[in-house]
């Protein structure tokens, strides 16, 4: 036996070859999944964050204009020939919606200049000889201001910081330096508040109702904990939208809940449910209450009975041997389900769509009417972004206290 | 434990049966409203109202019976199973790479096939709308079919890694020894322990794809009507009675793939010995 190990030298050469096939096996079992989520999941995610600070489309129509703007100092009007360079990219880019596009970007930043955009492309075509300043002013006053070539330098920047900014209620002024923008425009902020408060509200609900139903199931009989584990189970396992249907029809100013209402008595008149702060926080806690419920339900089954036999008959009394041994067993599961609740809380579209009020939208909800109503692919890559950072910043703290791959399924 | 500890001082009996009621009626919170829209399925007035004026089959005849509705389900149906037996495969192959020991850089890459189910869905349908654009995928099945799959995939290596943890290797390495060839070794050693875990993880992405609804909102063209979707513009924009009868039917669907997935996870225990 020795004689075989001593006259086979390549035994650590040979266990490392076995070891490299066993790797290499797992490599290629891993890789088509890994190629799959890449191409469709990832690319299209990376492509869709880039476009919150890319975003070419004055550089692409305006090239001369902004070759000429870069001397400019920004004090007083460009000169004449910024200008003539203004008109002649107007002409190359005639006959197609380029102008529109940079019209359209434009508007973001100065509202009502859209039309001025495409009227002074149009009419560009038509203007033959200089002076092309004098003309371009005539034509409407706001080519005579400086904010606006100071807005085309800005937007001549392929990569910007534009949709970030305004995410974040911010632009930059005339002289280019980050300022808070105007009070009447100032809105995204609020809905990120919004969005965050709402999901802590939905999370300190269902902590609130699952923490006592789950003590009540960990320490009941096993087969009645089973049986009353199905009432949680079933809404759980029933898709969101279906969920949300159910509200919908629930909270009806004619609906069941209201029928309810009334039929005991307690008011006259039907309550305003539905399209409300109200109906979406309560569709929001029917929704996640599972999530929250479930990890501490399983971190309380884990917990052995004689800790709190052990307070107990050491003097305790009840309360305080509940606050002092049995509530802290039981932080990691309340750590768990609630930064779970909290993180899907963040995404939340459809419920808050479909049963709460228009102008109480969360982040979501903006992010998809940026892309429907106003095509505005860089709000909503920007707004993506902030949403997509928050989410990647809790997931990170959850995969830390609890793992990732450890999500209950059911 | 339905009665308080015999120690227990009058404050405890007191929060016992408090707790007990309290637990109910949230219990009542829970269940009811997907109870309450049964009943109201079989309403004869188009209303949301109770008390119902009479009963009739009439918004199930319109569900089972309606081009509109007929065509959401069929499509629902095809996509979810097309939906599910790609990322099953995959998953399942992708578990059984991932649980490897000592496999380099393993948590990396779990973290990469993970990302679906991280990622808010709203991101996920505006990225594939901007992208799939670039490759004529708006509005095709493959489109809907290829973004489903990778929501589901994430399930998928979940389940099945969770069947694979303790599992024995060296059952394979007696097969191996015996004279299998790998696809024999699989087939009929590893697949068969493996199964409940493979089946469960086909179910969840079946109800992925069944029940998504804002990638399919953002991906399908207007004649592509999911059933999800259909509900959702059935309560956006007509509010017909019939999307109680298409979520009764869901329910009751939900119902048969939990008790489905529930006797898996026993079998799967039993399997490996764990109980």
């Amino acid at each position: 036996m020795t004689e075989t190990v001593a006259t086979a030298p390549g035994l650590p050469w040979q266990f490392a070859a076995a070891e490299r096939r066993g790797h290499l096996r797992a490599a290629v079992l891993i890789l088509p999944l890994l190629l799959f989520v890449v191409v469709t999941f990832a690319a299209p995610v990376i492509y869709l964050l880039s476009r919150a600070i890319y975003d070419p489309s004055v550089a692409q129509t305006l090239p001369t204009t902004l070759q000429a703007l870069q001397n400019w100092d920004g004090k007083d009007l460009p000169d004449e020939a910024t200008y003539a360079a203004l008109v002649a990219d107007f002409k190359k880019v005639a006959e197609t919606n380029s102008a529109a596009l940079v019209g359209k970007r434009l508007n973001y930043e100065i509202s009502g200049v859209r039309s001025k955009v495409i009227a002074a492309a149009n009419k560009a075509t038509e203007m033959t000889a200089p002076p092309y300043k004098d003309q371009l002013i005539a034509l409407d006053k706001m080519w005579g201001d400086r904010l606006i070539w100071a807005k085309i330098k800005q937007a001549g920047r392929s990569y910007t910081d534009f949709y970030l900014l305004r995410s974040l209620d911010l632009e930059r002024n005339v002289d280019n330096n980050i300022v808070p923008v105007a009070k009447s425009q100032a809105v995204y902020i609020n809905v990120l508040l919004r969005t965050f408060y709402i999901s802590a509200l939905v999370t300190l609900i269902t902590l609130a109702l699952a923490y006592p139903v789950a003590f009540m199931l960990a320490h009941a009989p096993e087969r009645l904990a089973n049986l009353l584990l199905i009432f949680i189970l079933v809404p759980f396992w029933t898709s969101l939208l279906v969920r949300t249907t159910a509200w919908f029809v629930l909270l009806q100013d004619n609906g069941p809940v209201n029928n309810l209402i009334q039929f005991l008595h307690l008011s006259d008149g039907p309550f305003k449910l539905i399209f409300s702060r109200f109906g979406t926080v309560t569709a929001m806690v029917h929704i996640q209450l599972p999530f929250t419920l479930l990890p501490i339900y399983g971190v309380m089954k884990g917990i052995s009975p004689s800790y709190m036999r052990a307070a107990r008959s050491l003097g305790g009394g009840p309360l305080y041997s509940f606050f002092r041994v049995y509530l802290p067993l039981t932080l990691p599961g309340i750590g768990a389900g609630c930064l779970l609740t909290f993180i899907l809380c963040l995404g939340y579209y459809i419920t808050p769509a479909l049963v709460g009020g228009a102008s109480d939208q969360m982040v979501s909800g903006v992010i998809a009417s940026a892309m429907n109503q106003e095509n505005n692919w860089g709000k909503a890559s920007a707004l993506s972004l902030i949403l997509l950072f928050a989410t990647f910043v809790l997931f990170f703290i959850y995969n830390r206290i609890v793992g990732i791959d450890k999500v209950k399924l059911g | 434990m339905l009665k308080p500890a015999p120690y227990a001082m009058p404050i405890e009996k007191a929060l016992f049966y408090g707790g007990w009621i309290f637990t109910a009626l949230v219990l009542l919170f829970l269940i009811a409203p997907i109870l309450a829209i049964v009943p109201l399925s079989f309403n004869a007035e188009p209303y949301f109202t109770y008390p119902m004026p009479g009963l009739s089959l009439r918004w199930y005849e319109d569900f089972f019976g309606n081009e509109r509705w007929t065509g959401a389900l069929f499509l629902s149906i095809k996509l979810a199973i097309t939906v599910t037996i790609v990322s099953t495969a995959l998953g399942t192959m992708a578990a059984l790479g991932l649980s490897r020991a000592h496999l380099p850089a393993r948590s990396v890459i779990l973290g990469i096939l993970l990302l679906p189910m991280i990622v808010p869905v709203i991101v996920v349908a505006v990225a594939v709308f901007m992208s799939f654009g670039y490759f004529g995928l708006i509005g095709t099945f493959t489109g809907l079919a290829l973004a489903h799959t990778a929501l589901a995939t994430p399930f998928v290596v979940i389940a099945v890694t969770s069947t694979l943890t303790n599992f024995d290797w060296s059952l394979q390495r007696a097969a191996q020894g015996l004279g299998a060839a790998p696809v024999t070794v699989f087939r009929r050693v590893i697949l068969p322990l493996i199964l409940p875990g493979v089946i469960s993880g086909a179910l969840f992405a079946f109800v992925t794809s069944f029940d998504e609804v804002v990638v399919a909102l953002f991906l399908s063209s207007a004649e592509q009507r999911t059933l999800p979707k259909q509900m959702f513009s059935g309560i956006r924009e007509m509010i017909s009675p019939t999307i109680t009868a298409a979520a009764t039917v869901q329910v009751i669907l939900s119902i048969c793939l939990l008790i489905g997935v529930e006797l898996l996870r026993r079998r799967s225990e039993r399997l490996r010995g764990i109980t």
